[in-house]
Parts: C-alpha cells; structure tokens; sequence
C-alpha cells in the first residue's frame, strides 16, 4: 500500500482523533500529492469530513476532541504553536457538502474572502471575480448578473459559486466535502469538469459523494473504514484491482 | 387537519376545557379592548381635535392635549432604546459567541433573574441613587429628569432583548460561522461579518420588543421623571422632567371622577397607547414572518 510519495502537499503522519473519548479516527497516515485530485472515499462514519476538517483546524472550536499526530503542509506542523489560523485557512479552501451562498450578491460572494484579507483596489477585485468565476466555469451563467442576489442562483450554480469563492483567495489546496451531494447529475457533471481544469493549479481533496464520483474525478483514492485508512492507491487501480478484500467488498457494491 | 371522534367523556371533557381555556383568552382581550373603547372613545368626541393634540395638559382647566405626553414617552422609550441597543446586542455576542460554556450557563439565568425585578424596586434604585448622579453629573435643575428614566428603562428592557438577540444568533445555522472561518475569517470576523448580518431581523425583533416593554412601563418611569408635562420640544429637554402617558393614567386615575370628561381623557391616552404598542409588536412580527418567508435562517 502507497504511504509515502516524494514531495507530498500534505503528509498526514499517524493521525488519531477522539470526540468524548470516542475515537474517529485511528493511526491514519497518508502523503497528499500536489496539483492532483486526491479522493477519501468510503461509507458514512469512516472519519472522511473529519480528517478534511482537521487539515484547516476547523475542528478547533469543537470542544471535548483530542488529536494525536501531525498533519504537515509543505512540510509544516498546521498545529504548531504561533501558526496564524486564519492565514492557514486561507491557504487550505473548503466547499462544503451543502451550497452556502452568503446574505449579498454573486460579486459580494466571491469577494467575501478578500475583502476579510483586506483586499481594498477596486481593480484587483475585478480581476478576483472574474478569475475565480472562470475557474469555477460559473463566470458564462452568472456574467450578467454579478450584482443580483446570489440566492437566486440554482443550487448546481450556488454551488460552482461556493467553490469560486474559496478560489477567490488563492489558496493552495482545496478540500471539497461532498461537493455534490445535493446537486443534480448535470451540475454534477459540470462541478467535476471545472475539477480537472483545477487540479493544474490547486492541490484538492475531495471526499466524493458515490464510489463512481470517486472513480471519474480521483488521481488518488484512499479508502477509509471506520476510522482506518484500509487502502491507498496511486491513479485508479484501486478501484479496479484493489488489494484489501474490504475494499474489493466496498468498490462492487456488496455494501456500503 | 383530520379530527378524531371522542371516544368516551374523559376525552370530550378535555378537548372541551382546552378549548374554553383557548377561547377565553382571546375573549379577554377583546373584552380589555371594547371596555377601552368604551371608556376612552367619547373623549374623542367630547375634547376638540386642537385641545386634546395640543401643547397643554391641565385637565382643571379644561385643558387637554396629550402632545406632551406622548412626546414625552417617545422620548424616552428611544433614548432607553439607544442606550440598551448596544449594550444589549454586545452582551448577546458575548453569551452567545465568546463566553466559555460554564459562563453561559451562569450569565444566561441571572439575566432573566432581572427581568423579574419589580418596577418598583428599580423605580426606588433610580430616585435615591441614579437621580442624584444624574443631577451631579449633568448639572440638571433636578435629578427626576427625562434622561433618568431612560436609563431605567434601558435597563429594564436589557434582559428582553439579550434574550430574543441570543435566541436569534444561536439560530444562525453552524455551517455558515463554518464557511467564514473556512474564507480564513478571525473569530471577530465571522460574528461581526456574517453571524450578526444572518441574525439581524432577531435582532430587530428583539428590539421591537424591548422597546413595547419600555413604552408600557409605568410605576419605575413614575418615580423617576418628575411628571411636569412639558413639552420636550428643547435641547436641554432630556435633561429636564417629563411626563409619559402611563404616569399621567395612573397617577389621575384615582382623583378623576367616574365619567368626566378627564375620566374619558385618560382611558383616550389608554388607546393611543395601546395602538402604538400594537403597531410596534406588528412591526416585529412582521419582520419575523418575512424571515420565515424568505426561508432563510430558521
């Protein structure tokens, strides 16, 4: 099984987590490479959201949690004392598994990042939403409406909007939680698509929302189970010759 | 909604009591409000529209006009309202969003232990020790001023709208303090930036409310503002006596005789005033059913 790589993004090293002494997630140690499509897949409750959420310390205001391990960015402690949060979680985006546009309009939306980063120059935040639209491959829909109510878009485009708005601050990684969940499969499709074009730029993790979403969009795909990572492969194979028989078991469909 | 047949008389005799229970407090109401018509409406037609909106209450002399008084209540219900604002919406924040959970636990009890304080308590703290400060501090003629009862008013529609501001903020759903904190929003961020904005017709709510709770308030306003009815028209006039129209109705209340003309005066104010709390808990309730209809934050 592939733990290490050269160069990793992110090296998650022998990472536990407990929530009231209820352990979610056990000894997880796994390399993210850079400027690919890294997928954590595997059936509710195997800690998938969990290990997302602690790469950007979002768990942090979540009390009663314990964590044991390191997890590096460009080989980095994210949990060294003296690490500035904030600057973290905008080198670490999120889209989370539901659209969340903000109360304001489209343009508000994307600039809600820069705008707490103090970006002020009226040009430069042109650049910023027209970039970041584009590479949500939002910008064709919504160009003629930057100004009206971001609540007003469909769910598949609120969320394109979402991810352009974790875009807007240039971050280097993106984690993607279930970025699809609650879409249809065209925005499904159209989501996935401005994925590939990404992953040229950015580092992202996505935890997919079905074994098949996981098998079109991942580069890598590590598979967890309660906790453990059972399997981690380079490129597609593990979902074609997986060597764990859990995971054989997950991947045809016997259950999950 | 389908109806279920009572089955024996335990079962009708409940749904009968629940009912009458039901329709008994919406009889009472309206009967508060016809008897309120009925006392106060003649005024209306007994008083000339330019003496009962004049300048001058003296009812011994036949003088009517309840300018000043409504003035007088507006005056301080906004002034009570400006100083409980941000210092009730702060301490929401504080409870809501920064104190650490054995705090909250404390604090949230002991504000809605002031709200059981009697007025008349408060009325009694105001006169002996905030008017003289006032009296002091200001440089005022006298310590019973419109501005001293202000602050008790304040204070006493503080425990209100920490309440309904709190309740509001903690309906602000997590995931969107999540996606602020993810745009990597500091802690200050993400409550002045995107909790409070999300929570804010609670908060318009909350001060609906605590300003209905203001405007009725009698007894501790009674005690505090001097009662002169002046007109509060001057720069100086928060730092002067004035006369609201709860004080005017309960102090002339027990002198007047039944079925005069001042009689039917006060029972006018009586509607005015009911009409003006009625509009201010329309107004917030209006801002709450917009909220549940734009299906936003529940």
């Amino acid at each position: 099984m592939l733990t290490e790589i050269a160069n990793p993004k992110i090296r998650i090293e022998h990472v536990s987590y407990a929530y009231d002494g209820e352990e979610v997630l056990r000894d997880v140690t796994l390399d993210v490479p850079a400027n690919a499509v890294t997928a954590f897949f595997g059936p509710a409750g195997g800690g998938k959201t969990t290990l997302l959420r602690l790469i950007n310390r979002l768990n942090d205001l979540v009390e009663g949690t314990h964590l044991t391990g390191q997890i590096l960015l460009d080989g980095q402690d994210v949990y060294a004392t003296g690490t500035n949060i904030a600057r973290l979680r905008r080198r670490v985006g999120m889209v989370f598994a539901l659209p969340l546009p903000l109360p304001g309009t489209v343009r508000e939306n994307v600039l809600y990042g820069p705008r707490l980063a103090g970006e002020r120059d009226r040009s430069r935040q042109e650049e910023i939403v027209v970039r970041s639209l584009r590479q949500a491959a939002l910008w064709d829909e919504v160009k003629d409406r930057l100004d009206g109510p971001a609540s007003a878009l469909s769910g598949g485009q609120q969320q394109r909007l979402c991810i352009a708005r974790s875009l807007a601050l240039e971050p280097e990684v993106l984690l993607l939680d279930e970025p699809t969940s609650g879409l249809d499969p065209i925005s499904t499709a159209k989501v996935e698509e401005s994925l590939l074009e990404l992953k040229q730029h950015y580092t992202i993790i996505i935890v997919p929302h079905s074994v098949q979403q996981a098998a079109r969009v991942a580069d890598h795909a590590a598979f967890f189970l309660m906790g453990a990572l059972i399997e981690y492969q380079p490129g597609k194979r593990i979902f074609t010759t997986p060597h764990d028989k859990r995971t054989e078991d997950y991947v045809t469909g016997r259950f999950g | 909604m389908s109806k279920t047949t009572p089955t024996c008389w335990t079962e009708f005799a409940v749904e009968a009591l629940v009912r009458v229970a039901g329709f008994s407090a919406i009889g009472f109401v309206l009967l508060i409000f016809l008897f309120l018509l009925r006392e106060g409406v003649p005024a209306f037609f007994e008083i000339a529209p330019g003496n009962l909106f004049g300048t001058r209450w003296y009812p011994t002399f036949d003088l009517f006009g309840t300018l000043p008084l409504i003035l007088g209540s507006a005056l301080i219900t906004v002034t009570a309202i400006v100083i409980a604002l941000p210092l009730g919406v702060a301490t929401a924040v504080f409870v809501r969003e920064v104190a650490p959970g054995w705090a909250r636990e404390i604090l949230k009890p002991m504000i809605e232990v002031l709200a059981g304080i009697p007025s008349v308590v408060l009325g009694f703290f105001g006169m002996t020790l905030i008017a003289p400060l006032v009296r002091q501090v200001f440089g005022a003629p006298t310590g019973l001023t419109a501005f001293t009862g202000a602050l008790i008013l304040a204070y006493m529609a503080l425990p209100t709208l920490i309440s309904v501001a709190e309740d509001a903020l903690d309906a602000v759903p997590r995931s969107y303090r999540d996606a602020a904190l993810a745009m990597g929003a500091t802690s200050w961020q993400t409550i002045w930036r995107v909790v409070a904005p999300a929570a804010r017709s609670g908060i318009v709510t909350a001060v609906m409310l605590g300003m209905g709770r203001a405007i009725g308030e009698t007894m501790a306003v009674m005690m505090v503002t001097g009662n002169a009815a002046r007109m509060p028209v001057s720069l100086d006039s928060l730092f002067r006596p004035v006369r609201t129209m709860t004080a005017t109705i309960a102090a002339e209340m027990g002198e007047v005789a039944a079925g005069s003309t001042h009689y039917h005066a006060l029972f006018g104010i009586g509607i005015i005033l009911f009409v003006l709390t009625f509009v201010i808990n329309l107004t917030a309730a209006s801002a709450l059913f917009q909220k549940r209809r734009r299906g936003g934050l529940r």
